[in-house]
């Protein structure tokens, strides 16, 4: 009986294990390496000689009393606020608007997908050829309605280049906040729309009183995504700025991209990459918390 | 839900502006292709005479990297399938013990910065001699793959009706033959939802293309168009005509699988 019972439950098991052996290998064996190599002075020589010798933290001590490092921290903070920031109202005001279905509603929703579905070199280069100082058409159109006779240096100088990444970034992340808000708002019973109607409430009573706190599981849920996803943005940065102009839109994540694949330094852009994890995890961990007490509450 | 008749159409122009105004650097991007060769990044509104010198480098320059990229991704698609239906199944079916542990190692996978696995995988990789190899990026692709696939699917395959699996159980087929007989040809929609994006996550990466490869063997268009703009080039038109023909898939398949994903993604947010 025993051996039945364990039969069956290994039976069921083969169904996991190919899944849970690819994950163990490409996402547990990378993050029990970085942490290894984060402690070792592993640079391209390593792969010569096979030496990495453990250096305790000095690398940690090292890239976290680094000159750029203060910088990359805070443009990576105001690039994930500002992101998801743009991303969530947007996003929010798509779904709403989509949820009044009137002809051709569907198409256009799926239409919005493509922002994010295409390529992100692709939308790159096309943004990084839309937003040039001297021939960019952003900078046409500005010139062209007397906005702004000059133009302004998107990609060139340096506190509007953090604004143009950013601005990409939430044209890339405005179909996902939108797709999961619309979800959500699927959920709310229109019968609470038809009372609220009926008692004279106007929309943004409706919408405060009926629709936000109805979607606020959702939300929470979204904005986590989003900051995970946004904080380890590595590819539009490296493709609309490349970091430039002067390190200005330099983020933990190409920080640690560039010590490990431009200065062969893998010890230390294990390090940076560790402190990404690090903090999304702490702000993981913290949500789930703050989600839990107000439940309680 | 009834609606006053004229409120309609406002809505629909409204947000035909909205989208046109959302899509506007897509079409940026095909009407500079079109434009003539130049080193100016000037251009029409229009393409008033419409130019395909572009497509002509493109296809030529970046023809194999195109090619390497949809190898790249349909082995992706294929390993993420077939590594994430089996599991999806037994998460969403068996009373194993683990299965949380199983989807919390899923949820975390998602927190996990590319650059962590690559930096890892690159010396390990060095040691196998899987860098500049379709194995390789295939394996590192599915990074996105596999997770989203086993989440998409799992949530669709708790929708069906424990009955039918258990009637079929009753009948003496084994539970392989439960999944592939019953299970599957009933989730075709999560499938090809679960494939499409597995697809545009591994035709889209740059950072393990980047990273993994370092000769031209093996080499997606994804780098192709990334070393382009690099290289201060005087060919913009056969740029953006790259990333054009690099957005197809995703335009095709949006098109053509939009009402499967349209069932398979409502199936899986009504969990």
């Amino acid at each position: 009986m025993a051996g039945a019972r364990f039969r069956e439950l290994f039976a069921q098991w083969m169904f996991i294990a190919p899944a849970a052996a690819y994950l163990l290998l490409f996402f547990g064996y990378p993050i029990a390496k970085n942490i290894v190599m984060s402690f070792q002075h592993y640079t391209v020589t390593t792969f010569y000689t096979g030496a990495a010798p453990f250096v305790g933290l000095q690398n940690y001590a090292e890239i976290l009393s680094s000159d750029p490092f203060p910088k990359a921290l805070l443009t990576t903070v105001l690039f994930t606020a500002g992101s998801i920031f743009g991303q969530f109202v947007i996003g929010l005001a798509f779904a709403l608007f989509f949820r009044r279905s009137f002809p051709l509603s569907r198409v256009l929703r799926s239409l919005l997908l493509l922002p994010w579905l295409l390529p992100l070199v692709a939308s790159g280069t096309t943004w990084r050829w839309m937003l040039d100082a001297d021939s960019g058409v952003v900078n046409d159109v500005l010139r062209g309605l007397h906005v702004l006779p000059a133009g302004v240096p998107w990609l060139t100088g340096t506190s509007q280049a953090l604004v143009s990444v950013t601005l990409v970034n939430v044209w890339i992340g405005i179909p996902f906040n939108t797709t999961i808000l619309y979800g959500g708002l699927q959920d709310v019973p229109t019968q609470l729309y038809e009372a609220a109607q009926l008692d004279g409430a106007g929309p943004v009573t409706t919408f405060r009183h009926i629709t936000w706190p109805l979607l606020r599981p959702v939300v929470s849920v979204l904005l986590v995504l989003d900051v995970v996803y946004t904080v380890k943005v590595l590819d539009t940065i490296l493709v609309v700025t490349g970091g430039g102009p002067a390190n200005a839109t330099e983020t933990i994540a190409t920080q640690s991209y560039e010590l490990s694949f431009q200065q062969f330094e893998f010890g230390r852009g294990a390090a940076m990459s560790n402190v990404l994890v690090v903090i999304s995890l702490v702000f993981a961990l913290v949500h789930l918390r703050a989600n839990r007490r107000a439940q309680n509450a | 839900m009834k609606r006053v008749p004229n409120r309609g159409r406002p809505s629909t122009i409204v947000g035909i502006v909205l989208l046109a105004l959302m899509l506007f650097p897509v079409y940026w991007m095909v009407n500079a292709s079109l434009q003539p060769t130049g080193s100016t990044l000037r251009g029409g509104w229009f393409p008033s005479h419409p130019d395909f010198s572009g497509y002509v480098t493109a296809l030529r320059d970046q023809g194999p990297g195109l090619v390497t990229s949809l190898v790249v991704a349909l082995g992706s698609v294929t390993l993420s399938l077939g590594l994430a239906a089996p599991a999806a199944y037994a998460l969403a079916r068996f009373p194993v013990r683990g299965t949380d542990l199983v989807l919390f190692g899923i949820l975390v996978t998602q927190m996990v910065p590319s650059i962590v696995v690559a930096n890892a995988l690159y010396s390990a990789y060095n040691d196998l001699g899987l860098l500049n190899s379709y194995l390789g990026l295939i394996l590192a692709d599915s990074t996105a793959g596999v997770p989203f696939a086993i989440i998409i699917m799992r949530a669709f395959m708790q929708g069906i009706p424990r009955e039918i699996t258990e009637a079929a159980r009753v009948d003496g087929a084994g539970r392989l033959r439960v999944l592939r007989s019953v299970v599957l040809p009933m989730s075709v929609n999560a499938l090809i939802t679960a494939g499409l994006f597995t697809f545009l996550f591994a035709w889209s990466d740059l950072l393990f293309a980047l990273t993994l490869t370092t000769t031209e063997t093996v080499r997606p268009v994804t780098v192709g168009i990334y070393q382009y703009i690099g290289a201060q080039t005087n060919q913009w038109n056969a740029v953006m005509a790259t990333a054009v023909l690099a957005s197809v898939p995703a335009a095709v398949l949006l098109v053509v699988a939009q009402r499967h994903v349209a069932a398979g993604a409502t199936s899986g947010s009504g969990r």
